[in-house]
């Protein structure tokens, strides 16, 4: 190879924090060049991919209605990876609170709002978590592995949000489309500010997001994680027990993840239907990285990749382009970050000085 | 009594096989070899002997061709060699069997073989010859079962088959009995002496003197990088072989006296048996001793020996399968975790502190609420009391003499010796009524290990019951009120320090007085030579 | 009547089979190394619309494919780079590569929705040739590792890459090449998709097979012709399941059976999950059959 990584022996304090301002630079110069290349303006289809959206009259309000599920599932998330345990299955898990929290408000339409929403909340968190259980256990008990087993589980959690919408709960005056009635206004989380769509979850997801960085920097059980993440022998020596860590991480989060599909659906959507997200559980994980998975840095890699979605949706009015320019956008910046990474533990070098070859 | 054998050939009519002159190998801090002669002749068998540390491991590494001597000659067949890599010492002739040996579980005996050999033409019929060699040395192997399904003994023949399938003329194996059964033992003496009988040297590293008696015809005696002495291990006792090994030049006791320890016993391991979780771990064998309050007790031994199974199953990292095999204050924690151990009284300084006792890329006060947290009360309702946890681990800083710019130090950011005494000095500032340290000196600076040393005297003056596990005898003489060795998973007697000879001790330690329960003194020269 | 039935059945499994086999193939020589790539769905999809494109601007179907094979390497490449050599989380880098892979296909593809291609020709029983280079590759890939030296070297990276190391097999480069490997079939995947199953191109019309793909490596326990009985197995139920969909109950011994046709679709994922279970529960046992080293990124020490 030409170029060396030379171990750095520790931690760079400077990079971890340089890390995801570089991976961004260099994200934005590579969208330029695929605008460039698509026959574009570069810098025009950057304004309004990047900047338009934050200075039209609802975009900021939006950024953030966009970055609460993103926020709710990224928190979840760094815990858990603190501990060295993957969630890849969010994307399920969020599925899954939104049926449990949609199936409630179609049940009980007419109940009292200050009664519902909270219950939808309950029920959404305890629909991720039971879809989250499933993986834990089988790792817990089975030694399977929660990638895999996660993984398989969003599609299962998918097809089994089609079979509801297109068949039990599919809306009976819906003209025989695949979703189910609108929510009623009293499972409608209430609106915050006015004249914009930012909900009570935008709210609930910075809560949570502090709360996330006080368990996960001053409590025991945030420690435990951190250790166990980090030198699972001393975890050990300590006492900590890893199949507790393990369900924690994944209930937390897949419990956040089926609060962030109660919000969507029961808000910005408003029903049921085969599309719920737009692959909100795996680019959250993009969004834990971002954020060093710390909770605080979490909010600002939600709302980063907040920005791409709102982007690729302006890219497609004003540009013409899909908005497949989000997906682009997303990979980029997570490959950018995950190569500037490496310079956290490694050092660049020339080329070694002859002697004896080796990797 | 020094000397070559007298044996059988006058020396001069045999050339010998390997001859090594003044073999000199500094490392950093220690000179491992120290101007080292050794002389194997064709077809014999020659023991390498000697403690941890003695050099032994880094001289093979050099006749194998890992290493280079920074001086020093080797002669091989009578002609001087520069052994470039392990590839050339196999064209040589030369083959070594390792002590840990890596092998691909998921794969055949045969794959596994034909792995090694990079060459296609040594690949061919290698399913036939394998059976072949195997059977005409007894070493019997399934070519195609798979490495997962079999014991470590015959995991070790496959190394076997596969050094002997490249027909060498000399065989190192380095302490291949610490894996095997007392059968697998036998057998592998069998096959070695046959190999002998054909004319293949065997040069065999061990610190266990009844195998060497009952094998070697001729032993190099090595401690601390020098040869002390060469002789025919079959004419000495093993009495002898131990005082040639340890030296007798030990420093006389230099413990304080210490004011009779009374009362029951503050930690009491009655029949402790445990299985091993590591592949070359050592499982402990019906362990019981006792320590009393105000004492110490110096648990003694080579590495290797189940001392990393026995501070598991003491610290709770590791459960018992009764609660009532170790009870601590007559309490029955055998089924505790650590935490709840350490909530009765007992605290643990592992043997490893790079990410077993601390975390290095954690502050000095997260360390010191990793184990501190239980017993100086640093959390409340989940939430960690940062600045009393700050103020702990200040406390123990300064105690100790940690050259730390303080707690929010990262643990990486300490020398070897302060943290430590670091790590020390977090477990004794907690009080504990017993304290279980392993190797509490390793690799630490003279200076930190006196104070290390002097802390664990004073915890015990203060009526604290303190076992310290070591592999340096010198370390636990200068220490302990009484000492128990550890060898291959069982516990011998504890005896008293003024009455532990070094030729006791060293005869312990290398596994020749069968049963723990065996009286003081009786046994040595009873033992004959089967092996233990 | 009933013999055109059940020819024309098998015809359409071995056609819902083969983009599935071709992927897994691919991806279990790689996993086999020791590395995990989730990002087979990203390749396949590049794959689709890069083999798509071509054919339309050349004409030649086969150079479509050919195309996509080295679109897919080059997915793949992006990958090996950073984690073989930047050390980059695999679970991360993968789900980057798909992420990436589905947007880049749907936004090249963008301007080829709606036209349509000439699939590619028939050769034998009404199968296209690439049908019989999938199952001709899962026996050379099962030759390749029973019997080969370099399949056998190629396992023991997997297994253990610290003992291949020492040894002195250059573990990063043999996992390089399992990657770019598991990177073309994944292209020749998608070319599948755009040029023989479908003749047109649409955004994700690999409809997830790539996860499907990556089931199947661990549902056939990284054994090669197990993956030839699991992708028929997964491809029957897929096209299973649209039958299901269409015919709305099925007919067991005359009685109508209502089973949604997503219970169906769901079943190879929970089949999956099952296997996993049994073959991980006993830490020796799993040993056997999953890599050892699978997703662990290797250094060479010192």
């Amino acid at each position: 190879m030409l170029l060396r990584l030379e171990p750095r022996g520790q931690r760079s304090r400077l990079w971890t924090y340089a890390s995801p301002v570089l991976a961004l630079a260099l994200t934005v110069v590579t969208s330029a060049i695929i605008f460039a290349v698509l026959g574009k303006d570069p810098l025009q289809s950057l304004h309004v991919f990047l900047v338009s959206p934050l200075i039209s009259a609802t975009g900021l309000p939006e950024l953030f209605v966009k970055a609460a599920p993103l926020i709710l599932i990224g928190v979840g998330l760094s815990l858990g990876f603190r501990a060295n345990v993957w969630n890849i299955g969010a994307e399920g898990q969020y599925t899954l609170g939104a049926i449990f929290a949609g199936g409630l408000a179609l049940r009980f339409p007419e109940a009292p709002g200050l009664v519902l929403i909270p219950a939808m909340m309950v029920l959404g968190v305890l629909g991720g978590m039971s879809w989250a259980a499933i993986p834990a256990y089988l790792r817990v008990r089975w030694n399977a592995n929660e990638i895999l087993t996660s993984l398989m589980l969003t599609y299962v959690a998918q097809l089994l949000l089609i079979y509801l919408v297109t068949g039990p709960w599919r809306d009976p005056e819906g003209y025989g489309f695949p979703q189910t009635a609108l929510f009623s206004s009293n499972a409608t989380p209430p609106i915050l500010v006015e004249a914009t769509r930012v909900h009570l979850g935008v709210l609930v997801a910075f809560l949570v997001a502090i709360v996330g960085w006080i368990v996960l920097t001053r409590s025991v059980i945030g420690f435990q994680l951190r250790v166990l993440g980090q030198a699972p022998r001393a975890a050990r020596f300590a006492g900590f027990s890893q199949d507790k860590l393990i369900w924690l991480s994944l209930m937390a989060g897949g419990g956040l993840a089926g609060l962030a599909g109660m919000f969507e659906v029961a808000g910005p959507i408003g029903q049921l239907t085969p599309a719920i997200s737009p692959g909100y559980g795996f680019t959250a994980i993009i969004v834990a990285f971002l954020g060093r998975l710390h909770p605080i840095g979490v909010i600002f890699g939600g709302l980063i990749l907040a920005l791409s979605y709102l982007g690729g949706e302006a890219a497609q009015i004003d540009l013409g382009m899909p908005n497949a320019v989000t997906g682009i956008f997303q990979g980029v910046l997570l490959f950018f970050l995950l190569a500037c990474d490496v310079l956290i533990l490694y050092r660049l070098r020339g080329p070694k000085p002859s002697l004896a070859g080796g990797a | 009594m020094i000397g070559q054998a007298g044996g059988d050939t006058a020396i001069g009519a045999r050339v010998p096989l390997l001859s090594l002159s003044g073999i000199v190998k500094q490392f950093p801090g220690c000179l491992a070899n120290d101007r080292v002669d050794l002389t194997v002749l064709p077809g014999e068998i020659h023991a390498l002997l000697g403690e941890n540390g003695a050099g032994k491991s880094t001289l093979v590494k050099i006749i194998y061709g890992v290493l280079k001597p920074d001086q020093g000659e080797i002669h091989w067949q009578g002609q001087p060699v520069i052994v470039q890599n392990p590839n050339h010492a196999r064209r040589l002739g030369i083959g070594m069997v390792f002590q840990h040996f890596s092998l691909f579980e998921a794969l055949t005996v045969v794959e596994n073989i034909a792995l090694g050999l990079a060459d296609a033409a040594d690949r061919k019929g290698l399913h036939g010859r394998i059976a072949e060699i195997s059977k005409a040395y007894g070493l019997h192997l399934d070519p195609d079962k798979a490495v997962h399904d079999l014991s470590v003994g015959e995991r070790q023949r496959i190394e076997i088959v596969r050094c002997l399938l490249q027909k060498p003329k000399l065989l190192i194996m380095d302490e291949p009995t610490s894996v095997l059964t007392p059968q697998e033992v036998e057998r592998l003496f069998e096959t070695l002496r046959r190999l002998a009988h054909e004319g293949c040297a065997i040069l065999y590293i061990s610190h266990k003197l009844e195998e060497i008696r009952a094998l070697c015809e001729r032993a190099t005696i090595m401690r601390l990088g020098k040869v002390v002495a060469h002789c025919d291990p079959r004419k000495e006792t093993a009495k002898h072989l131990a005082e040639l090994m340890i030296g007798t030049e030990l420093k006389a006791a230099s413990h304080h006296a210490r004011s009779e320890a009374n009362g029951g016993p503050r930690l009491a391991v009655k029949d402790l048996s445990l299985k091993s979780e590591q592949q070359f771990g050592t499982d402990l064998k019906a362990i019981s001793f006792a320590v009393k309050g105000g004492e110490i007790l110096g648990i003694g031994g080579i590495a290797g020996n189940g001392q990393a199974e026995l501070m598991a199953a003491l610290s709770g990292e590791m459960l018992a399968a009764r609660p009532d095999t170790i009870a601590i204050d007559d309490i029955a924690v055998g089924r505790m975790g650590p935490r709840e151990r350490r909530g009765l009284g007992s605290c643990f300084v592992p043997e490893e502190r790079n990410g077993h006792g601390a975390v290095r890329d954690m502050s000095l006060s997260e360390n010191a609420f990793l184990s501190g947290n239980v017993r100086q009360v640093l959390s409340r309702n989940g939430l960690i009391n940062a600045g009393k946890t700050a103020g702990f681990a200040g406390d123990v800083i300064k105690s100790f003499d940690v050259r730390t710019t303080g707690p929010a130090a990262e643990a990486r950011s300490l020398s070897g010796g302060n943290l430590q005494k670091f790590i020390v000095g977090r477990e004794v500032k907690q009080s504990p009524k017993v304290l279980v340290v392993s190797q509490p000196t390793w690799g630490v600076d003279a200076g930190a290990a006196t104070a290390i040393h002097q802390a664990l005297i004073d915890l015990a003056d203060k009526g604290a019951a303190v076992i310290v596990i070591s592999q340096d005898l010198d370390e636990i003489f200068s220490l302990a009120d009484r000492i128990a060795v550890i060898a291959e998973g069982k516990l011998s007697q504890a005896i008293p320090i003024a009455e532990a000879s070094i030729e006791q001790i060293g005869l312990l330690m290398g596994g020749t007085q069968g049963t723990p329960a065996g009286p003081v003194g009786a046994n040595s020269g009873a033992r004959h030579a089967a092996p233990a | 009547m009933d013999q055109a039935i059940i020819v024309s059945f098998v015809l359409s499994v071995m056609t819902a089979s083969t983009p599935l086999l071709l992927a897994a193939t691919g991806e279990l020589v790689t996993e086999k190394s020791g590395v995990l790539n989730l990002g087979v769905e990203g390749m396949m999809l590049v794959g689709a619309i890069v083999g798509f494109a071509t054919t339309v601007h050349t004409g030649s179907a086969w150079l479509g494919v050919l195309a996509a094979l080295f679109a897919g390497m080059a997915m793949a490449l992006i990958f090996a780079i950073l984690t073989l050599t930047f050390l980059a989380n695999q679970v991360a880098t993968g789900l980057a590569l798909t992420i990436f892979g589905t947007g880049l296909s749907a936004l090249v593809g963008s301007s080829y929705v709606g036209t349509a291609v000439e699939a590619l020709p028939k050769v034998l029983f009404g199968q296209d040739a690439l049908v019989y280079l999938s199952l001709l590759a899962v026996f050379a890939v099962a030759w390749f590792l029973r019997r080969s030296h370099r399949g056998l070297v190629l396992r023991a990276v997997g297994d253990s890459h610290d003992a291949a190391h020492a040894i002195g097999y250059p573990v990063i480069l043999i996992r390089y090449a399992a990657t770019l490997f598991g990177g073309a079939m994944c292209g020749l995947a998608g070319a599948y998709m755009s040029l023989a199953y479908s003749t047109s191109w649409a955004e994700n019309m690999t409809a997830g097979r790539g996860w499907i793909a990556l089931a199947l490596v661990v549902f056939a326990t990284w054994r090669p012709v197990w993956l030839l009985v699991g992708a028929y197995l997964f491809g029957g139920i897929m096209y299973g399941s649209l039958a299901i969909q269409a015919a709305g109950a099925i007919n067991l011994f005359g009685y109508p059976l209502v089973v949604p046709s997503q219970l169906v679709s769901a079943l190879p994922y929970l089949a999956t999950i099952a296997v996993l279970v049994v073959i991980s529960r006993d830490r020796v046992k799993i040993r056997l059959n999953a890599p050892a080293c699978l997703g662990r990124p290797f250094h060479a020490a010192g």
